[in-house]
């Protein structure tokens, strides 16, 4: 390229550049002219009209905190609602001397320590300049005392506010939850959520269960109210309203009776039952014992009560039925047979000799069936029925841990449920893959044995054996389990019904199903384990008893729960499902501490079934103390 | 060497009517804070930090040879890149946006590194390929702009992603991008529209649609711009006067340090202000505009060119969002909010155009 060329071709570049550059410098002065004319209209032409505004003012912008929505049981008896009631409120800004206030005001009203003791945790956790409550509940008479005597308490006033109550209290409260007061983890989840706005104004937000879980549709929308205030903040004339929407009224599956029926039938027990319907996933009762009381957290729980509940050693805080993980124990022996018949590693008529204990090829190290001497000749028909632990470990290690695991998985194993509560917890579902991940050690056949009998590495929820219990009932088809049955809206007469579909089909084998569900209804008859609890039931129970070990026994050593510190003793599980024929429940029950799946969890799920197929209240309890079972698991 | 040739040898590299139009912004900055903040020092006094810390930085830059300035082009941008991916993969997450990358004791946000590292680097590109530029380069050139960019818009921070954008877009524009393809590419960006619409975040596409009717959202975003209208418009043609500004004392305006801070101004000093304040800003663009005209190279040009429009841009959007024709994207009024890591960018970039001003008698065509 010649010297010339590139010269020109440089003169060129920078004509055309400036060109670009003076296109520039119009494309700015448009911009400024934009501003200018929206400058000169806003601050000339409307300059009134936004004076006015900014004087007259000052425009308040009010918000009209929604009602928040009922939680209804399926037949519409109340679980969960708000009522209107007096408060005293101290504004801490324009109040001097805050002790001295409190103690003045304690001769008009009842003041309690925990009121107190409550007062200073509110006062701690503010946000921005509320007022904060002292008193809730107020008398009619306390509320004329205060009335006479305001004058000498500048910043202190009563409102009358809405309350949330729950009827059943401790019954319901691992179910239903509770909403708290918003803090400042609360504030900025809203935040984040761009939901900040629909809650300016709103004290309370579902922490826990179903008030957690449908916090959207409880709430409601909060409406505004644009009033005129004077220099005083006071408000002087109101411009425009736009009304509150209520929040949606929840309608749950859960049979109110039924779950208070089940919590009293546990007695002294602690433990978790689950009752689902097989053929659509709802659950019917729900309880996770011992429960606690939900009001104490509405308001910031004292904190007394707070180191008695949190210290407890009956963990009342903890929702068993969603999060306790525990082995299955024999619970899972129905299931190992489904997948037994499905692999073909067993036929049903192939019978074993238990001589009482199992040992892998070459090795002296003996897996003892519960009873010792062992069940004689068992198939799969009467290894369901007396539960008998050699039976599966044999089965479990001719059919591989890879078996197990895929076919224990689809059943809902190792997953959680997805019921619409959240903190779920999954369960232990071992693999091979999972060893490895977890310990950095591969896979023994002795790891297999124990899970054959639903102990080792495996661990369940109440939740999930429940789900597993339904689907095997439903013949291998599963629904989500769902608390809420039926969304009702505030503002129109649309109800939204949940939508139930199956999640899946396991496509089981009939031939398979009819041998497995009846050994679990023979498991009821004469013989079977839970013989005791099922008789004189006029309907079929098919079910299974289960025992989860809490300590380790040494080899050789014999269980004796009477020598056993009452904690230490087995947990018991029941899971069940009636009628045997055409299920319409299916439910475990899981006894902390129980001992046997039939002395101690079979009577609580047959009291629940009663009153579910019968309408039968069962009476008065006797104390429930360990009866002699002549069964054991 | 006498004092005062020792005081001209510390300013030789800096551009003076540049300067004067910065310190009069910065002065201003400073009056509204002490008003915005209630009558208290202690924003004023940060904000006097932030900016004595970018006057440090910016002179630095303004000493800094061309061909310097040149090779710090894609070592900003690589850093920008891989801190931008470093956000997207261990960001902390704060208001649902995941912008912040911890290093040690800093938290830093990466998206305003790349402010001054697009542009840069689309500018150097474009300088290394003068001699044979095909519609090829400004493809390349474009991807440069637009993987940072999807990475921004990703966390979400649609404002910056804009912004950035606009000036990697201004560096194509300079560079001499046919009008076919900017037709082109409007008329699909407009194509593309809906598409782009389903890909917001919920809150994002509230912002947008809540511009059309403020009152739509009372309570949440659509109070900022009804009270900050209501600023402006009271303060009419003079003003309420200084430190009498009613929406800004008696709590209405929101954000009113930073990005609402134009209300504050608008409501104290009126229309009359308005004038001044955007005098200012036109001849701080102006000087801007003359020392891209003159500066020697093509990358040198195009830089000045980008870090011009975009402070244009920049205020441009600001107001208009304050004023209530444009959506609130989150973008401060440039060298006024308060703010240390704006301050530091902005006049990053402003030590850029001094130096282009300064030392281009150096580079003989």
């Amino acid at each position: 390229m010649s010297k010339y060329v590139e010269l020109k071709n440089h003169q060129r570049e920078i004509f055309y550049f400036r060109l670009r550059l003076v296109i520039s410098i119009g494309f700015v002065l448009v911009l400024l002219g934009i501003l200018l004319v929206r400058l000169v209209y806003l601050q000339a032409v409307r300059h009134d009209y936004y004076q006015t505004l900014a004087e007259s003012n000052r425009i308040s912008i009010v918000p009209i905190v929604p009602n928040r929505g009922l939680i209804l049981d399926r037949n519409g008896v109340v679980l969960a609602h708000n009522y209107s009631s007096y408060t005293l409120e101290i504004n801490s800004s324009k109040t001097a001397n805050l002790e001295a206030t409190i103690n003045e005001l304690s001769t008009l009203v009842n003041i309690t320590p925990k009121d107190r003791k409550r007062f200073k945790k509110l006062l701690t956790e503010r946000r921005n300049s509320e007022t904060l409550m002292i008193r809730n509940r107020l008398t009619d008479e306390e509320v004329a005392r205060f009335a006479a005597q305001q004058y000498r308490f500048p910043g202190v006033e009563i409102k009358a506010r809405l309350f949330r109550d729950y009827p059943y209290s401790d019954k319901t409260a691992h179910l239903i939850g509770y909403i708290g007061r918003i803090n400042q983890t609360d504030v900025d989840q809203l935040e984040e959520n761009d939901l900040a706005a629909n809650y300016r104004g709103s004290d309370y937000i579902g922490k826990t269960g179903l008030e957690q879980s449908y916090e959207s549709e409880l709430h409601g929308t909060t409406g505004v109210e644009q009033v005129e205030v004077d220099s005083g903040g006071r408000a002087v004339r109101m411009l425009s309203r736009t009304p509150p929407a209520s929040g949606n009224t929840l309608v749950l599956s859960v049979d109110a009776k039924l779950q208070e029926i089940a919590e009293q039938s546990f007695g002294n027990y602690r433990g978790a039952l689950v009752a689902i319907d097989p053929n659509n996933g709802e659950v019917l009762a729900f309880v996770s014992k011992p429960g606690y009381d939900p009001s104490l957290f509405i308001d910031g729980i004292d904190p007394q009560s707070w180191d008695e509940l949190n210290n407890s050693p009956d963990v009342p805080l903890n929702n068993r039925a969603l999060r306790g993980q525990y082995p299955a124990g024999s619970t899972v022996k129905p299931f190992m047979a489904m997948a037994g018949l499905y692999y073909k590693i067993r036929s049903p008529d192939r019978t074993i000799s238990d001589p009482g204990y199992f040992n892998l090829p070459g090795s002296s190290h003996q897996y003892r069936d519960w009873k010792q001497g062992g069940h004689g000749s068992v198939d799969m028909f009467k290894s369901i029925v007396v539960s008998c632990d050699t039976y599966y470990y044999g089965l479990a290690t001719e059919m591989g841990i890879d078996n197990i695991f895929n076919f224990l998985s689809r059943f809902g194993f190792g997953k959680k449920t997805g019921i619409d509560l959240e903190g779920e917890t999954s369960g232990l579902l071992p693999s091979q893959e999972w060893k490895m991940r977890r310990y950095k050690e591969k896979w023994y056949a002795g790891d297999t044995v124990s899970v054959g009998i639903g102990q080792g590495y495996s661990l369940v929820t109440p939740m999930q054996l429940a789900y597993a219990t339904a689907t095997l009932a439903n013949n291998g088809i599963g629904y989500k389990p769902h608390l809420v049955r039926e969304v009702r809206s505030s503002r129109s007469n649309e109800n939204r019904l949940i939508e139930v579909k199956p999640e899946i089909d396991m496509k089981l084998d009939p031939a398979h199903l009819d041998l497995v569900k009846r050994a679990m209804a023979a498991v009821t008859q004469p013989g079977g384990t839970a013989a005791q609890a099922a008789a004189g039931a006029p309907y079929h129970i098919a079910g299974k008893t289960g025992t989860a070990q809490v300590i380790a026994m040494k080899q050789g050593e014999k269980y004796d729960a009477s020598k056993i510190d009452e904690r230490h003793r087995d947990h018991a599980w029941f899971i069940a499902f009636a009628p045997a024929e055409q299920p319409k429940i299916a439910l475990v029950v899981l006894a902390e501490n129980g001992g046997h799946g039939g002395g101690t969890a079979a009577p609580i799920a047959r009291k629940v079934m009663d009153y579910y197929l019968l309408g039968k209240v069962p009476q008065p309890l006797p104390d429930a103390t360990e009866s002699e079972a002549d069964q054991h698991d | 060497m006498t004092k005062r040739q020792l005081w001209l040898r510390f300013i030789a590299h800096i551009d003076r009517p540049l300067m004067l139009g910065i310190g009069l912004l910065m002065l201003t900055s400073l009056l509204i804070l002490y008003s915005a903040g209630d009558g208290g020092w202690s924003r004023v006094l940060g904000q006097g930090v932030n900016i004595l810390a970018a006057l440090v930085c910016m002179w630095l830059i303004a000493n800094l040879p061309l061909h310097y300035l040149m090779r710090t082009a894609v070592p900003i941008y690589l850093l920008g890149m891989a801190l931008l991916i470093g956000v997207a993969l261990f960001g902390e997450i704060s208001h649902g946006a995941r912008r912040w990358l911890h290093i040690g004791v800093a938290t830093i946000q990466p998206s305003e590194l790349m402010k001054i590292g697009v542009p840069l680097m689309m500018a150097w590109y474009f300088e290394k390929n003068e001699a044979t530029l095909t519609l090829k380069n400004y493809f390349i050139a474009a991807l440069l702009l637009l993987v940072p960019v999807a990475l921004i818009a990703r966390q979400p921070d649609l404002g910056t992603a804009i912004l950035i954008s606009a000036s990697g877009f201004y560096v194509l524009f300079l560079a001499g991008l046919s009008w076919r393809v900017m037709g082109i590419m409007l008329v699909s960006a407009l194509a593309s529209a809906p598409v782009l619409w389903s890909m917001l975040h919920d809150y994002q596409r509230h912002r947008i649609l809540m511009l059309f009717d403020p009152s739509q959202d009372a309570l949440g975003k659509g109070y900022h711009t009804i009270q900050s209208m209501i600023a402006v418009g009271s303060g009419g043609i003079l003003g309420k006067g200084y430190l009498n500004g009613t929406q800004t004392h008696l709590d209405f305006l929101p954000e009113r340090t930073t990005d609402f801070i134009f209300a504050v101004y608008s409501e104290e000093f009126g229309l009359l202000g308005n004038l001044i304040l955007l005098s200012l800003y036109m001849f701080v663009i102006g000087r801007g505009f003359i020392i891209t005209a003159n500066a020697s190279t093509y990358f040198t040009r195009l830089m000045a060119g980008s870090i011009t429009l975009t402070f244009a841009t920049y205020a441009f959007v600001n107001m208009g969002m304050v004023s209530g024709i444009l959506p609130v994207v989150g973008v401060p009024l440039p060298l006024i909010s308060y703010g240390g890591t704006s301050m530091l960018t902005l006049l990053l970039g402003f030590g850029m155009l001094m130096s282009i001003e300064t030392h281009k008698k150096l580079v003989k065509t």
